[in-house]
Parts: C-alpha cells; sequence; structure tokens
C-alpha cells in the first residue's frame, strides 16, 4: 500500500500544510468519501481530478469546513491544518475559513462594487491598512487590475465571467489566507479566460498553498506541482460510488508514470 | 508584496464581541420565529378561555339555537353562524366562475398583453380597497342600486323561501354581493399565479397535436392548474367567513333567523363588530364562544387548503 | 383518413382555411366571449367604487379638513384631520412590533433552520394565523392588552392596543415575504461571503438581506397598507375618538398612547350608520384620503417588486 504514496518523499523536502488521515464524508446515511489519506504540501499547487462524483469537491470543501452548511453532512477522521485539527471541539469554521480561503466554480461576486467586493472579506477580517492600496494589489495579482482600475465603483456584476471569476480570487487574495482552495474554478469560463486564470495561478502559488479540483487533466498538469486521482466504486451494501483516492504523486509522475492501472486508464482517457 | 505579511491583519483572531454578536442574534431570530408561531396558539388560548363559561353554560345547543337576548342572558348562535356559512358559500359559487374565467382571460393569449397586464393591475388594486370603503359603497351605492331587482325577485319567485320576505334595504343577498367583490380578486390572484405556472412545454405539447385554445385550457391548462386554483378558492372560502366590516355594514345584524336571503341577517364576525365594543359579563363569553367557532371554521378551511393543494398536485 | 380536417380544396390543395361554422370553433367562440365578459364583470367594481370615492369624496376635499377633529353626531363642521393621524399613528406602532418581529422570524426561517421541525412548525403556524379573520386579532388583544390594562390602568381602549390588534395582521405577510426574498438569494453568495471568512450573522446583515431588501420591502409595505385599511381589529381596541390623539407632543407619550383613538376607517364605519347628511359625507372624504393613501401604498410596493427582478 505505502509504496504509492510516494509523496511522502516530498515530506521531507517541504512541510506539509494539510494533512488528511482517514477521513470519510457522509451525507446523512451514506458514504461519499472513504478513508481518504493525504498530505498537501505548503507553497505548491495540488490539483484534485478524477471523474464526475468521485468526491473531489466534497474533499475540497471539508478542508475549509464548507461541508458545514450542507445540511447532514458528517466528517470522521482528522484533518490537520498546521497540525491542529480543523474538526477540533473548539474550532470555529469562521475562523478556518479566513485561513483557507476558497475560489468556487461560478463566479459569484457579491452585488457590491468592484472595491467593495475586495473590501469587505479585508474589513470583515479586520483590515488595518490602506484599502485602495490592498484592492489595487490583490487585482493587480489576480491579473484584473487592467480591465477595472477605471471602474472600480462599477457592480462587480458589469464584469465578463472570466473577469469576474477573478475577481473572486482577487477577493480571496485579499484576506491572505494561507491556503486558498479552487472548486473547478475554470469550469465554467471559456478558453481565453481559462488561460488567463491559471496564468494567475502560478503567479499565486510563490504566496499561497493552492488546492485546486478539476476536470480538465490537461489543466492539472499545466498548473499543478502534486496531483491526487480520485475515482469511485460500487461498494456491497451501499447505494451508491463511493468515492476514495486512488494515487497522489508529483503531477509529473501521475501523467507519465501511474503506478496504479485506474490512474493510467483515466490519464490515458480510457475512462472518465 | 512579501508573501507573509500577518501585520495587515492584526484582528485575525473573532473578538469576543463579533463571536458574542453572532450567537447572539442567532438566538434573537430563533426566538421571534417562535413568538410568531406561538402567537396562533395564544390566540386560539386566549379566545378559548374567554369562551368557557359560555361554553359550559350552553353547550353545544349555543351553536343551533339562535336567541340573542342580553337582557335574559340567553345566548344562541345559530343564526349567525347559518350567515357566516350561507353568505360565504353563495359568494364562493358566483366568485368562482368569474374568478377563475377572469384568470384564464388574462393568461392565455387571448387580447394583448398590455391590456391583460392592466386588467390583473385593476383586479389587485381592487383587492386593496379596504372593506370598510367597500361596506360604505354598498350601503350608499349598491343596495339602493339593485333594490329594485330585488322587488322583482321577490315579486316574481316569493312562493320561494329564499325569497319570501320583502327586501327593506340591507339583508343576507347584499352582503352576498359585496363578499364577491371581495373575494374575486383573490380568486382571479392565484388562479392566475397557478396558471402561469404550468409550463409551457405542456401547451405546446397541446397545441402540437391540433387542439383548439380551449381544449388545451379545459383538457390540459385547468388540470395541471388545479391544485393551486383549488388552494385559491379555498383561502377564499376563508377570507369570506372571516371578512367583518363591508358584511356588517350592510347584512343588518338580525340575529332573528330566516332562510329569506332578502331578510336582515347577521355572521358571527359582523355579530363580534356589533356588540363587543360594549358588551360585559356573560354576553362578552357568549361572542368569546362564537369567535372560538369562526376560528375553527377557518383553521379547518385554511388547513384543508393548505392538504388539498399538497395531495391535488400534480407531477409534470 | 376519416379525419375532416384533412380535407381537400376543389383545387386538390390541403384545405387549411377556418371555417368558423364548426362546432369546435363556436364553442371556442363562446368562451372566449364568456371569459372576456367575466373579466369585465370582475373589474368593474373597481371602476364603480373609485369613481363613487372621486364623486362624493373627492368633490368635498378641502384643506380645512384635515385640521379639524370629527364633530360629534348632529353638530356641524369639523374635519377628519385627527383620524388620518390616528391612522398613522396606530400604522407606526403596527410597523415597529411586526417589522422586527415578521424580518427577525423570516431570517430565521431562510437562514438559520435547516429544514427541522421547529421551522416547520413556524412556517405551518404563520401561514394558519395569514388566514385567521382580522376581527379575530382584535378579539385577542381585547382579551390580553385590553383587559390587562384595564385591571392595571383602569383604561380599556388604546391606541397601543389598536396598533398591537394591526401588527399581528402584518407579522404573517412580512415573515413569509422576508423568508421567500432570502431563499431566493442565491446560495452561491452565501458561500463566498463564508469563503472569504464571514460569520454567519455578517453574511445575512451586509450579503443577503441587502440582496432581498426590495422584496422584503415589499411585504413590509403591502402589510402597512392593509393595516391602514382594516377596521375590524380597531372598533374594540383602539375605539374611536373625538379629539386629537394628544394635546402636545409631550402629552402624547403620557396619556395619547393610552387612550382610545380616532382612525379613518373607525371614523367611516361609524359615520356611515349615522342618519345625518354631513357625517355621512365625511365618510366618503375619508373613504377618499383612505383609498388614495393605499392605492399609493400598493403602487410603492409594486415598484419595489419591479426591482426585485431586475
Amino acid at each position: 500500500m505505502a509504496s504509492f504514496f510516494k509523496g511522502q518523499d516530498i515530506k521531507k523536502e517541504t512541510e506539509t500544510c494539510i494533512s488528511m488521515q482517514n477521513v470519510t464524508i457522509k451525507y446523512g446515511g451514506y458514504e461519499a468519501v472513504k478513508n481518504i489519506y493525504c498530505e498537501i504540501p505548503k507553497g505548491k499547487v495540488t490539483a484534485f481530478i478524477g471523474p464526475s462524483g468521485c468526491g473531489k469537491s466534497t474533499v475540497l470543501r471539508s478542508m475549509n469546513r464548507m461541508n458545514d452548511l450542507i445540511e447532514g453532512c458528517s466528517l470522521q477522521g482528522k484533518i490537520l491544518f498546521d497540525g491542529v485539527d480543523l474538526y477540533g471541539s473548539n474550532v470555529d469554521p469562521v475562523e478556518v475559513r479566513r485561513r483557507i480561503g476558497m475560489v468556487f466554480q461560478q463566479p459569484n461576486p457579491f452585488p457590491k462594487s468592484i472595491y467593495e467586493n475586495i473590501a469587505f472579506g479585508a474589513r470583515i477580517n479586520g483590515f488595518r491598512g490602506n484599502m485602495d492600496e490592498l484592492v489595487e494589489r490583490s487585482l493587480r495579482k489576480a491579473a484584473v487590475w487592467d480591465e477595472c482600475k477605471d471602474k472600480l465603483n462599477d457592480s462587480g456584476y458589469s464584469l465578463s465571467g472570466g473577469q469576474q471569476q477573478r475577481l473572486c480570487i482577487a477577493r480571496t487574495i485579499a484576506i491572505q489566507p494561507e491556503v486558498i482552495l479552487m472548486d473547478e474554478p475554470c469550469s465554467a469560463l471559456d478558453p481565453i479566460s481559462t488561460l488567463k486564470i491559471e496564468e494567475t495561478m502560478h503567479e499565486l502559488k510563490k504566496s499561497f498553498t493552492i488546492v485546486i479540483v478539476t476536470h480538465n487533466m490537461q489543466q492539472a498538469l499545466r498548473v499543478s506541482d502534486m496531483t491526487a486521482f480520485y475515482n469511485a466504486e460500487e461498494v456491497d451494501g451501499g447505494n451508491g460510488k463511493v468515492g476514495y483516492l486512488v494515487e497522489f504523486n508529483q503531477t509529473e509522475k501521475i501523467f507519465n508514470d501511474p503506478q496504479q492501472q485506474a490512474t493510467q486508464d483515466y490519464v490515458s482517457g480510457r475512462f472518465g | 508584496m512579501s508573501p507573509k505579511s500577518d501585520k495587515l491583519y492584526e484582528l485575525r483572531r473573532r473578538r469576543p464581541s463579533e463571536r458574542f454578536l453572532d450567537v447572539g442574534f442567532k438566538n434573537l431570530f430563533t426566538i421571534l420565529a417562535a413568538v410568531v408561531a406561538l402567537l396562533l396558539f395564544a390566540v386560539l388560548y386566549v379566545v378559548f378561555m374567554g369562551g368557557l363559561d359560555s361554553m359550559g353554560r350552553y353547550g353545544w345547543g349555543f351553536l343551533v339555537t339562535s336567541s340573542w337576548n342580553p337582557v335574559d342572558d340567553e345566548y344562541g348562535a345559530g343564526a349567525a353562524i347559518y350567515g357566516t356559512l350561507i353568505t360565504s358559500l353563495l359568494s364562493l359559487t358566483i366568485a368562482v366562475p368569474l374568478g377563475v374565467g377572469t384568470a384564464i382571460f388574462i393568461t392565455e393569449n387571448i387580447i394583448p398583453l398590455k391590456i391583460r397586464n392592466l386588467i390583473g393591475l385593476m383586479v389587485e388594486l381592487l383587492a386593496a380597497i379596504p372593506s370598510v370603503v367597500l361596506g360604505l359603497w354598498a350601503i350608499f351605492v349598491m343596495e339602493p342600486f339593485i333594490r329594485p331587482l330585488l322587488e322583482i325577485l321577490h315579486q316574481r319567485l316569493g312562493f320561494l323561501p329564499i325569497f319570501s320576505t320583502a327586501p327593506m334595504g340591507p339583508g343576507t343577498l347584499p352582503a352576498v354581493l359585496i363578499l364577491v367583490v371581495m373575494i374575486l380578486p383573490i380568486i382571479t390572484a392565484i388562479s392566475r399565479d397557478a396558471l402561469h405556472q404550468v409550463p409551457t412545454s405542456l401547451r405546446q405539447a397541446a397545441y402540437g397535436v391540433g387542439t383548439t385554445r380551449w381544449g388545451t385550457i379545459l383538457n390540459i391548462i385547468l388540470p395541471a392548474a388545479i391544485s393551486g386554483i383549488v388552494g385559491g378558492i379555498m383561502l377564499a372560502l376563508g377570507r369570506a367567513m372571516g371578512e367583518t366590516m363591508a358584511v356588517t355594514m350592510i347584512i343588518g345584524n338580525s340575529n332573528n333567523f330566516s332562510f329569506s336571503l332578502l331578510a336582515p341577517g347577521n355572521t358571527i364576525s359582523s355579530m363580534l363588530a356589533n356588540q363587543f365594543g360594549e358588551a360585559d359579563g356573560s354576553q362578552v363569553s357568549s361572542l368569546m364562544y362564537a369567535a372560538f367557532v369562526l376560528i375553527i371554521l377557518t383553521l379547518v378551511v385554511n388547513i384543508l387548503a393548505q392538504l388539498m393543494v399538497k395531495r391535488l398536485r400534480l407531477k409534470y | 383518413m376519416g379525419y375532416l380536417s384533412r380535407s381537400l380544396t376543389d383545387s386538390g390543395q390541403p384545405d387549411l382555411s377556418y371555417k368558423p361554422n364548426i362546432s369546435r370553433n363556436i364553442t371556442s367562440r363562446l368562451l372566449t366571449i364568456s371569459a372576456g365578459f367575466f373579466a369585465i364583470i370582475s373589474v368593474l367594481p373597481l371602476f364603480l367604487v373609485l369613481s363613487y370615492i372621486i364623486i362624493k369624496g373627492g368633490s368635498k376635499l378641502s384643506l380645512q379638513l384635515f385640521l379639524e377633529t370629527p364633530p360629534p353626531p348632529g353638530l356641524e363642521g369639523g374635519g377628519i384631520g385627527s383620524a388620518l393621524m390616528g391612522t398613522l399613528i396606530l400604522t407606526v406602532i403596527a410597523a415597529l412590533v411586526a417589522i422586527p418581529v415578521g424580518v427577525g422570524g423570516g431570517i430565521y426561517l431562510a437562514e438559520y433552520s435547516r429544514g427541522k421541525r421547529f421551522s416547520q412548525f413556524v412556517r405551518f403556524g404563520t401561514n394558519v394565523l395569514s388566514g385567521v379573520p382580522s376581527i379575530i386579532s382584535g378579539v385577542f388583544i381585547y382579551g390580553t392588552v385590553v383587559v390587562l390594562s384595564n385591571w392595571l390602568f383602569q383604561r380599556s381602549f388604546s391606541a397601543i392596543a389598536g396598533g398591537l390588534a394591526l401588527s399581528i395582521l402584518m407579522i404573517p405577510t412580512i415573515i413569509k415575504t422576508t423568508d421567500e426574498g432570502l431563499k431566493l438569494v442565491p446560495e452561491d453568495l452565501r458561500r463566498g461571503a463564508f469563503g472569504v471568512g464571514a460569520s454567519r450573522f455578517i453574511t445575512v446583515m451586509r450579503i443577503t438581506l441587502p440582496s432581498a431588501f426590495p422584496s422584503i420591502a415589499t411585504g413590509i409595505v403591502l402589510g402597512i397598507a392593509r393595516a391602514a385599511g382594516e377596521t375590524a381589529p380597531l372598533i374594540f381596541t383602539a375605539s374611536f375618538s373625538y379629539f386629537w390623539p394628544a394635546r402636545s407632543f409631550g402629552d402624547f407619550w403620557s396619556e395619547g398612547l393610552l387612550s382610545p383613538i380616532s382612525s379613518l376607517s373607525v371614523l367611516i364605519y361609524n359615520f356611515a350608520g349615522m342618519p345625518y347628511d354631513l357625517q355621512q359625507e365625511l365618510a366618503w372624504v375619508a373613504s377618499f384620503v383612505l383609498v388614495i393613501m393605499i392605492l399609493i401604498l400598493n403602487l410603492v410596493a409594486r415598484w419595489l417588486a419591479r426591482l426585485t427582478t431586475r
């Protein structure tokens, strides 16, 4: 078993940021994903790939306790963030989300001005500095400054879809989380916007740990350092499929030299 | 920008006050929600307790006898209960075809959209006119206008018990007519919403097999919208039973039981409106008893409405 | 091919012409005409009522009427000033009670409850409460507030009691529109706010409530419009008064709130039944003012609702 967890080699070089230890997530009665072990390294881009319904988004959302908002969702096992259990009894999920930010599948700017979209998160996080400067810096980092600089007071909805998504990234950057979770951030966007967001991510990984869920294997190959391949299979006595982590390794290993047959099949396009 | 400038966020940790606010408001909202739910039971409780005295004294007989005599302390709400039922059911019988017909007329593509929207707006505005204003209008405009017609009804059909007395102004039938005006907008508005919700694909399917407009409406659209329409009718019935002012002003407020629709009558709510302010002692208790009967009647109708909407909802 | 509609014309082409005399087209036309007739009957009362209010009430309108108190039966002169003021005061009291309770309860239903029994119970209670006849809310307030204040202060009918009776009628409307308005706010927005570390309270206050504002405001305005025209719950809670609510502003807080208060709607009811022309005239004028107020509120509500759809 341990042989394919090559991630452990990397662990020696880089610190672990988020460590998932035997995580099982249930919706109501049935299990969505089961027995996940995964060590997400600090300062890298980690991609979650796999066929739809394999629970990769569920796992992602569990890392900043976004699943708390879904009724009947429960988690067993441990998710350690810098050694602290995110699901410990005295942990405030609001504090978790201030350190682990999230960008969603659909661009979801607030119904406020572009400026206020950035300032909102900063303000509720107790930002005490030059707000104008923070807004500009965040928008620049998300590579959307040029499009926005002349209309900071316009509604966030006046931007195109791709620009809205970069605004949402800027909004997340502005609260300076340690980790940014991205849940298929490009799935609703056109190829050109996708490319721009990928460029943004290369810039961002200098400052943040990034975990990205993606359908698109080419995207995983382009942006990530590490890749986790999830799959789902029918289990006896269960209704529906249960997701599990098949293989977690450096991205190039996953795509060029996968250890598991399922990974091999998936990355070569034989299923999924 | 340095990768970790933690200094920027000195207040990264939530202050206790912020956390307190979060929990405090959650509790506040929960309490407010509970207040609303308990309000219904408080109303039931207060009215029931208020009427308890008379319930013990007059029992079930209160519901069928119709003497109302504060001097001798003799009370029976039979005439008022009968009046409540007969006015609301009769007005419903008239208002349902009118309301549903109007709703069809303004949802289906018969006349230009602008005119349809205008009719819709006017029906909504009719609903906004206060009951007491309609009552005023009924006394001074409607009733004098229809009195000759009622005279004719009495002369020609006087052998029927329902037209057996000569019209003398206020009476049950004028009250029924003003109730029609009041519940028509409810039936129209709710039926219109229900018809709007029928998916276009269903319409297209019906037209696609060569059905006429009315074939589509009667065979496809009305059955699909029936749950909403019936719900609306039941709500209108509940409203008609509880409607007070306009009815009080035109029904004549007589506690003498009469089958004639042309004679003055009474309803529970108009009896309350008329007497509650000056009542005391066992009269208050009797009025509370009557009020409790009214609550139960409307409650049953409203709950039935909710159940029927659920039961009749078609899957499409 | 026994279908009539597939018959051919003389020139051998399919016959697609409209045949006005076949039964399905006759039925269709008859039904259309009767539906149109029904629609005309349905809007007729609005015209009749409005025109009479304008003729009988609007024509008598003068500034003087707004500055005077209603004349006791049989006396000359006077106006509806105190009744208009009373209606405003009663509506404000009702709104002050109903808005926090209704909006707060609605926020609980839409944002905090998670489909539990309790929220189903609250929704059921709200639905049933909205169907309870308005006069019953008067009976309820009579049985609680009026009886209590009679016992405590030896006062019976009061502005406070009237306002509370009206608030019971407003609460279900407000709680429903708040609940529904908040549910229309996309879940994505909530997630976005949580994603940048907002607590639920901040999310509600800064993101979802502002987004739902137009629909909540619509509900509040409609609730106020309904309360302003209500009569039944006021007759034996606020009762009626031939005087101004208070002689001075200071008096109002000490005396006015605990005294009976006049209102346009109760004035209409009382004066409609009096055998004097002057009083009946004032009833029409009061109707005119009341209807104009309520129609304006309804138009405001419609305008607010249009903001939502944008």
